[in-house]
């Protein structure tokens, strides 16, 4: 994770100051939290004063299921414990599904956002939950963002987090993105691309 | 001033680079590993010009702080558990010779079972070596508190090593933002150290050479005599930074909602932070108790803890065990009532081996504590 320096963005008033608690699943190596990362960056210049960014702690490897989570509060957090009942979920990669049961403990009005060429509609928990998809890795492949010939998601999906989160904003999405590629800003260019790809063709089914 | 969202190892790293050591020497540990290179970082863009020696372990690298500040420099090195308990000789020895190093320890568990996760028992182990001890709970108080740490240190009538300690991953791989003041501000603040007495070719002398009692008898006296300045300085020095940069995190405590309460919690570290929000839902359930997280535990805060011991009855979370007896912070804060104080004290040990500890498992002890229901000292949370 780069450092992530930058000036709050002025006359941005975040109209609720609630918690949202934000899990990520992915595979070791698929960038979940540089994923939490850079959302929380975002939605700090968004006004939110409270965010929070952390992997599960211990050690990652490649392949293996991976959580990373994030917090948005509109006060000063205070939380240093787990996520338990996130708000909304986060799949990086569809797979991750039939190991890692990533429904557990989300709030009866939380969202999932799945990384999938599915509808949100082909998943039987879309009668329970809000259900969001992206494809994603087509968008990734599109763009030629890969690591060692691998999509990689991560950056990509976080263009649809504003279709579900009305406290975090495409713009600052962007911002923070084409700060931590300053110094590469053709490939940084390319990933903001490919999150207003993914913020124009999210589905969701509510 | 910006902002810097990153995670406490690197905004530590931030701070220690702010502060212009003349030299950094390091070995690497996790989870202290992505401070180490973060400085590493600076230094390949040109932005860190002091010496960085990466050294063979971490005996070595607080040997090369103590060399390097013996000859007048300003120095900084961080470490964790097995890497803080390999440099235990060193670390009396830096405290002895009164060199103002200053070290951000990452507070992981100590092996066997390996374990990577947090507890506190690595640097509370090393509270008898002479070095000052700060415990932080969030990414600015871990920045505000490494420059705070280079003041103390420094100053004339402390000249002690300073530790800086925050929890494994929930703080130092945690990411959280911190505003950072202009470089000036830094500079001003701590001015350029200038020791008293330095290794100096010029004017030749010898330290820490072959004493007798009498003499060494006084070099304790002094030690405990620059504990006790660095205990009125604290909260002078956490005043005039907070001045500067807006940010007061508490001096010796840091005092929550503590008016009119009847019971006091005292924690320390990251689970000082989580307690405020146990102290918010109790108080909305009707409960008279505040918290006083501890920040300070060398020099300790005998004083403020006797007056909150005046006030209330106290409950005290410890993250470590002084096997054979309790948590440490639990005997340390009944000595210091000790004639002073008829207050009852509770003791709960609590998420060793970096077991969480939620705000709900805090209300769950303090509620046990104050219906009268707890023994003297517990064990919280552990699976039979």
């Amino acid at each position: 994770m780069g450092h992530l320096h930058f000036e709050l963005r002025e006359g941005i008033i975040v109209s609720s100051k609630s918690l949202v608690e934000i899990c990520f699943h992915g595979r070791g190596g698929q960038g979940a939290v540089t994923a939490a990362n850079l959302l929380a960056a975002a939605a700090l210049q968004d006004g939110n004063k409270g965010v929070q960014a952390f992997p599960l702690f211990g050690a990652e490897r490649r392949g293996a299921p991976v959580r990373a989570f994030a917090r948005i509060s509109g006060d000063e957090i205070h939380l240093r414990s787990e996520i338990y009942n996130p708000d909304i979920v986060i799949v990086l990669d569809e797979s991750i599904m039939d190991i890692v049961d990533v429904l557990k403990g989300v709030k009866d009005d939380g969202k999932i956002l799945i990384n999938t060429r599915k509808k949100p509609n082909d998943f039987e928990f879309s009668k329970k939950y809000h259900v969001a998809t992206v494809d994603a890795t087509s968008i990734a492949l599109k763009y030629n963002i890969l690591v060692g010939g691998m999509p990689v998601v991560n950056t990509p999906i976080l263009g649809s987090v504003p279709k579900i989160l009305d406290r975090v904003t495409l713009q600052s999405i962007q911002n923070v993105i084409q700060g931590k590629w300053s110094g590469k800003k053709e490939l940084g260019e390319r990933n903001v691309k490919a999150t207003q790809d993914a913020f124009d063709q999210t589905e969701v089914n509510f | 001033m910006t902002v810097m969202m990153d995670t406490g190892n690197r905004i530590a790293a931030k701070a220690a680079v702010m502060a212009k050591p003349e030299v950094v020497a390091a070995y690497p540990i996790t989870p202290q590993t992505t401070l180490v290179e973060a400085i590493a970082e600076y230094v390949a863009r040109g932005e860190y010009t002091g010496e960085y020696i990466c050294v063979e372990s971490e005996h070595s690298a607080m040997c090369a702080c103590i060399g390097a500040s013996a000859a007048g420099s300003r120095t900084f090195t961080a470490t964790s558990s097995h890497g803080l308990l390999l440099m235990h000789e060193m670390l009396h020895w830096a405290a002895l010779a009164r060199l103002p190093v200053v070290m951000c320890n990452i507070n992981r568990v100590i092996g066997p079972g390996w374990n990577i996760w947090v507890d506190e028992n690595d640097s509370i182990s090393q509270r008898d070596t002479g070095w000052i001890q700060f415990y932080c709970s969030s990414n600015q108080e871990i920045f505000d508190t490494v420059i705070q740490a280079f003041k103390l240190a420094e100053h004339e009538k402390v000249v002690l090593p300073v530790m800086v300690n925050l929890n494994a991953f929930i703080l130092s791989h945690t990411s959280m933002p911190a505003e950072i003041p202009d470089q000036h501000v830094v500079d001003e603040y701590l001015g350029k150290y200038v020791p008293k007495w330095k290794l100096d070719i010029d004017n030749p002398t010898t330290f820490g050479n072959i004493i007798g009692p009498v003499h060494y008898y006084k070099v304790r006296r002094a030690m405990q005599d620059a504990q006790l300045n660095a205990k009125k300085l604290i909260p002078q020095i956490a005043k005039e930074w907070s001045k500067l940069s807006g940010y007061f995190h508490g001096d010796l405590l840091e005092y929550y909602k503590c008016d009119g309460a009847e019971h006091i919690l005292l924690s320390m570290g990251a689970i000082g932070a989580e307690s405020k929000i146990a102290i918010d839902e109790l108080q909305k359930a009707g409960q008279k108790i505040g918290l006083a997280r501890v920040r300070v535990i060398r020099p300790f805060p005998t004083e403020e803890i006797i007056k909150l011991g005046k006030q209330a009855d106290l409950v005290v979370i410890d993250r470590n065990i002084s096997v054979g007896l309790e948590g440490a912070l639990f005997t340390e804060v009944k000595a210091a009532l000790y004639g002073e104080s008829d207050a009852k004290a509770t003791g709960f040990i609590a998420g060793l081996g970096g077991k969480d500890v939620t705000y709900k498992d805090i209300e769950t002890m303090c509620r046990k504590s104050m219906k009268g229901k707890a023994k003297e000292q517990e064990w919280y949370g552990v699976e039979e």
